[in-house]
């Protein structure tokens, strides 16, 4: 389901797109149809936990996955068509990725200054000198002090959050179409996660950049992000511009989401509201909403029949009862009535899940 | 049953049924996601080699009541043929080795010995060999090496000097040492092998404790207030086990082949046939080119057996690292 | 800031459980070189209490953690437990006490042995102290497993591995438990677990120290994880506590420069701090030489030559429960702020620094 006709303007185009990985028991669903579009220059944040894809997503994409996947549905980058080919060629040049770990991704044994400066030489066909003056350049636009002295040392000597700042300038250097950045701060203390952040979002802004943040924080899509998608169980249940999803969200388990994280708004002691369950099982998966199981909204249909997507504007999501509809207030009252969610999930009144 | 269903934790199989579309996928596929998610089954391999050894140890272990062959006794066939020397013709010795025939299923040796029977008595010493040798290193070299790891200090300094020394001595010349100085029993051979094992092991034992004891579940022993030999026993020896057991295997092997290299120095168990002891008597090069049998039959179990030890530490190495490795979050 | 000064000991309260006074831990490094990991740290912990530590990394909250249980011994300092000073113990009476402070750790997987079964991991504090096998004892550990939400006779037989992060923590807990605690430091608890699964455990713990009537001592670097949970807050940063008293105020109303930077780099979707634009520019010192006077004056937008010479020391701020290191707090609308008379400000790293990766 192509949601913009205009392609011209997407540089990133999925539909129905599907990651299936063979296992002892069966076929996992990694992903298990998402469609979007992302439009050139902007940003999207994909938000979700461990288990709902959104790595295995973003790996597809980039064909990182070794070739012993199962690929499905259609991928396109700038109008080529990805799924089951080889995209080895856009690699370190027209798509770049920067991952959690950078301790990780960085090679070891070679001076921090050279990894950035080689995809140079490589891709650009700069001269030693000239990789050697725009990686000073892009150290020093990314905030690492004493640049040219750390062009020579060892990834070991750099501090986390100095680390991610190399991967970012390595990334920088290829002048990437797209920057696919998976959780590239979860490992960051907090105020330098601010500052990797905002320069991730100035650099994409002055470059026309397009960019994908991968996050399990909403907090960290929120402002940095034009539209935030929220994952579950391989499928969308939410995607819709950043301040909407706050603002109007409508999927449940958004909701369920942001009411169980501790805010700095509430009190000390203030008790928090777990999600309840477990993340669904992708091989032998439930039937109809894969979030039903543990939804306390949750009624007999979502039980059997997988949400249509509904749009309306910019805001898609996959619901058949949504927050702040009158058949998603009727369907949260008669479960609080009944004590029970469809899927057999206790409730308390109020909303409470036991 | 795991409940909570992480995709990173599932495991992929070699024989999963291909449906028609799924033509492209190769047969053994991988997880990418965790980079450990290794093949979490045993394998047919696996009890191929288990079934050898578990054959072979047998055989080994019942010789003597099973109804092989004596294996010292000489089973010269005569046949009618003429006397050269008279014309006439009499009942005459055929010279051995003989070959493979209904009578020896492997044939026999120079000396008319029948093989099988032979080679599975070689297997007694042989194997017993292989088990003293891991058993010393193990108990030995896994106890300093324990100690070194997790007592560190001085402790560690005395056992890595005793390993240095241990490794820097030619194991030739020292086997060659000790049989000349005491005797050439099955319990001294294994010890001088054993020896030998010692450092390997208790490297390994060493390295795997200091790293155990890195991390927190010793810290949290120590915390419920447990003794540092509590520790020691109930935390890591569980777990410094595992691979000190698969280089265990692996010594064995390497015993069993350091046994036929020092019965080729005529160096080993007196009195007893050892596989390298039979591989020696084949050896000849006559015999290799007319009767290759006498030595290619026990050099078969020697590889067999060796090979099988080999394997099962690889595998069962692997099977316990997947256990080991948890998933973390996506 | 410093640590130097204990005028935020409580000291006119009874109750208190644990008390903290002039913690250093140095370690070696090298030849000549020395870590300043925890440099005169103190605080107080009341029966009932949760003290949370919140800080960035490198800052030696977890050192500090480690230096109560003596996991290794501190380089000096005291730490009284119910009035006896622990670091004055030797080993066997420390082992004696270890029962009444235990510790849960951030790696839920490391956390346990992966050989053993989860029903003789949690069991294990029984065995360690008592040699006979008494029903009894077996009852208790099964109570605690079911209190912490798994299934007894599952645990018989399953092995870490088999449960994920958020139950391994569970039966971290339930190990603390069953040695009937009663202060349980926690050590970055909830840092490795996803989001939603983060609330049931800090759920749970707050269900256990209702039940047990523990003390906790709540370490993070997740600052509104750390508001939820504790009753007071310390921040910490390289090596020193600035700004310590109750959660609320300190998050209502910063004094400290460090933490109002801190609070206003949260992601929080809320966050009223996140209207001031500073951000904490630099890098964390080296810990193997620290600034002189206030430590954090290198990266301070109110450093002055005051700071470069003098640490400062804890002072009350208004009539409540917050006390702050610093020499120009932000306090009742600025009258705090340096003066020209007071020196230049001084911004940025003196070229004497040794930048160094901090500590993870």
């Amino acid at each position: 389901m192509l949601h913009e006709t205009d392609s011209a303007d997407n540089i990133l185009e999925l539909s129905d797109y599907r990651v299936g990985f063979r296992t002892e028991r069966g076929l996992a669903k990694a992903v298990d149809g998402v469609s979007l579009s992302l439009k050139r220059g902007s940003t999207l944040a994909i938000v979700g936990e461990s288990g709902s894809g959104k790595t295995v997503l973003n790996r597809g994409i980039m064909g990182l996955l070794g070739a012993n996947i199962i690929e499905g549905g259609s991928a396109k980058f700038q109008g080529e068509e990805l799924v089951n080919t080889n995209r080895q060629k856009f690699w370190g040049t027209k798509m770049a990725m920067i991952f959690q770990d950078p301790m990780t991704s960085l090679n070891p044994v070679m001076k921090v200054g050279n990894q950035v400066s080689e995809p140079l030489r490589l891709h650009q066909g700069m001269s030693r000198k000239e990789a050697r003056d725009r990686t000073v350049e892009l150290f020093t636009l990314v905030g690492i002090p004493e640049p040219a002295k750390r062009f020579g040392e060892y990834p070991h000597q750099l501090s986390g959050g100095m680390r991610q700042r190399v991967m970012i300038s390595i990334a920088l250097a290829i002048e990437p179409d797209i920057l696919i950045a998976d959780e590239p701060t979860t490992s960051l203390d907090v105020t330098v996660q601010k500052y990797i952040l905002d320069l991730l979002v100035d650099v994409q802004s002055k470059s026309n950049m397009s960019m994908v943040i991968i996050t399990h924080d909403l907090g960290v899509a929120r402002g940095r992000a034009d539209e935030i998608m929220v994952m579950y169980g391989g499928r969308i249940m939410e995607k819709a511009p950043s301040e909407t999803v706050f603002q109007e969200m409508k999927h449940p388990y958004t909701q369920a989401l942001l009411s169980s994280i501790p805010r700095l708004n509430d009190p000390k002691h203030t008790r928090l509201t777990p999600i309840e369950g477990f993340p669904p099982d992708i091989v032998d998966g439930p039937q109809g909403c894969k979030f039903a199981a543990r939804c306390k909204y949750a009624q007999d249909t979502c039980l059997t029949l997988t949400p249509e997507e509904t749009t309306i504007d910019t805001h898609t999501y996959f619901c058949h009862f949504p927050v702040g509809t009158d058949a998603g207030s009727e369907a949260l009252k008669s479960n609080e009535d009944k004590g029970f969610t469809a899927a057999g999930l206790r409730i308390k009144s109020k909303g409470e899940v036991v | 049953m795991n409940e909570e269903q992480e995709i990173n934790a599932d495991e992929v199989t070699n024989d999963s049924q291909a449906s028609e579309e799924e033509t492209s996928i190769s047969d053994s596929t991988q997880l990418e996601v965790s980079e450990f998610a290794d093949k979490k089954t045993l394998g047919f391999g696996f009890w191929l080699a288990t079934f050898w050894l578990v054959l072979i140890s047998f055989l080994a272990v019942f010789s003597p009541i099973l109804p092989f062959k004596d294996a010292d006794k000489n089973y010269i066939a005569y046949e009618q043929k003429e006397n050269p020397l008279t014309g006439k013709v009499q009942e005459r010795p055929v010279q051995p080795p003989y070959a493979p025939s209904g009578e020896h299923w492997l044939g026999t040796d120079q000396d008319a010995r029948d093989i099988l029977s032979r080679t599975v008595e070689g297997a007694r010493i042989s194997l017993a060999v292989g088990a003293l040798t891991a058993l010393f290193g193990m108990i030995v070299g896994g106890t300093l090496g324990m100690i070194a790891g997790y007592f560190k200090g001085i402790l560690d300094k005395i056992v890595g000097a005793i390993f240095l020394v241990v490794l820097s001595f030619p194991g030739l010349i020292l086997a060659i040492l000790i049989v000349a100085l005491l005797d050439r029993s099955l319990l001294t051979i294994s010890v001088t092998l054993g020896i030998l094992g010692v450092a390997p092991i208790g490297r390994l034992a060493r390295a795997q404790t200091l790293s155990f004891s890195e991390r927190e579940f010793v810290m949290a022993a120590e915390t419920l207030g447990a003794k540092k030999s509590r520790i020691l026993i109930k935390e890591l020896l569980p777990n410094v086990l595992i691979p000190m057991s698969t280089l265990a295997m692996l010594v064995i092997a390497v015993a069993i082949v350091g046994e036929g290299t020092l019965a080729f120095l005529g160096l080993s168990v007196q009195n007893s046939a050892t596989w390298g002891k039979l591989i020696l008597t084949g050896s000849g090069l006559s015999t290799l080119e007319s009767s290759p049998w006498v030595a290619f039959v026990p050099m078969g179990f020697l590889f067999l057996t060796v090979a099988s030890f080999n394997y099962l530490s690889d595998r069962i190495r692997d099977y316990f690292d997947v256990r080991d490795i948890f998933v973390t979050r996506d | 800031m410093a640590g130097s000064g204990n005028n935020h000991l409580r000291t006119e309260f009874d109750d208190v459980l644990l008390s903290v006074e002039n913690l250093v831990v140095e370690f070696s490094s090298g030849r000549k070189n020395k870590v300043h990991a925890v440099s005169d740290v103190s605080f107080d912990i009341r029966k009932g209490e949760t003290l949370g530590i919140v800080g960035e990394s490198g800052c030696g909250k977890s050192t500090t953690a480690k230096a109560i249980v003596q996991l290794p011994k501190p380089t000096s300092g005291k730490v009284e437990y119910e009035g006896t000073d622990l670091t004055k113990l030797d080993k066997e009476g420390m082992r004696q006490k270890r029962p009444s402070i235990q510790m849960i750790y951030q790696d839920p997987i490391s956390s346990l042995n992966p050989r053993r079964t989860v029903f003789n991991i949690v069991n294990e504090g029984t065995r360690v102290w008592s040699t006979e096998h008494s029903q009894q004892q077996e009852i208790k550990v099964e109570e605690m497993i079911q209190a912490v939400g798994l299934d007894p006779s599952e645990a018989r037989i399953r092995r870490p591995h088999e449960y994920s992060g958020g139950q391994c923590q569970r039966i971290s807990v339930a190990r603390a438990l069953v040695l009937d605690p009663q202060v349980i430091i926690c050590d970055e608890p909830v840092s490795s677990l996803d989001v939603s699964v983060q609330a049931r455990i800090l759920n749970m713990l707050q269900d256990m120290k209702d039940e047990y009537g523990l003390t906790l001592l709540f370490i993070s670097h997740d600052l509104s994880v750390v508001k939820n949970v504790s009753d007071r807050v310390a921040v910490m940063y390289l090596g020193k506590i600035c700004e310590i008293g109750d959660g609320d105020v300190i998050y209502d109303n910063p004094a400290h420069p460090y933490t109002r930077l801190l609070l206003a780099a949260i992601p929080d979707p809320d966050n009223k701090h996140s209207q001031n634009s500073d951000v904490l520019e630099g890098e964390l010192p080296s810990p193997l030489n620290p600034p002189s006077g206030c430590r954090f004056r290198t990266r301070c937008p109110r450093a002055t030559e005051k700071c470069e010479t003098e640490e400062p020391s804890f002072e009350q701020v208004g009539n409540s429960d917050h006390w702050v290191a610093c020499h120009f707090p932000h306090i009742d609308n600025e009258l705090n702020a340096p003066t020209s008379d007071e020196g230049q400000f001084i911004e940025g790293n003196t070229d004497d620094e040794i930048l160094w990766p901090p500590a993870d």
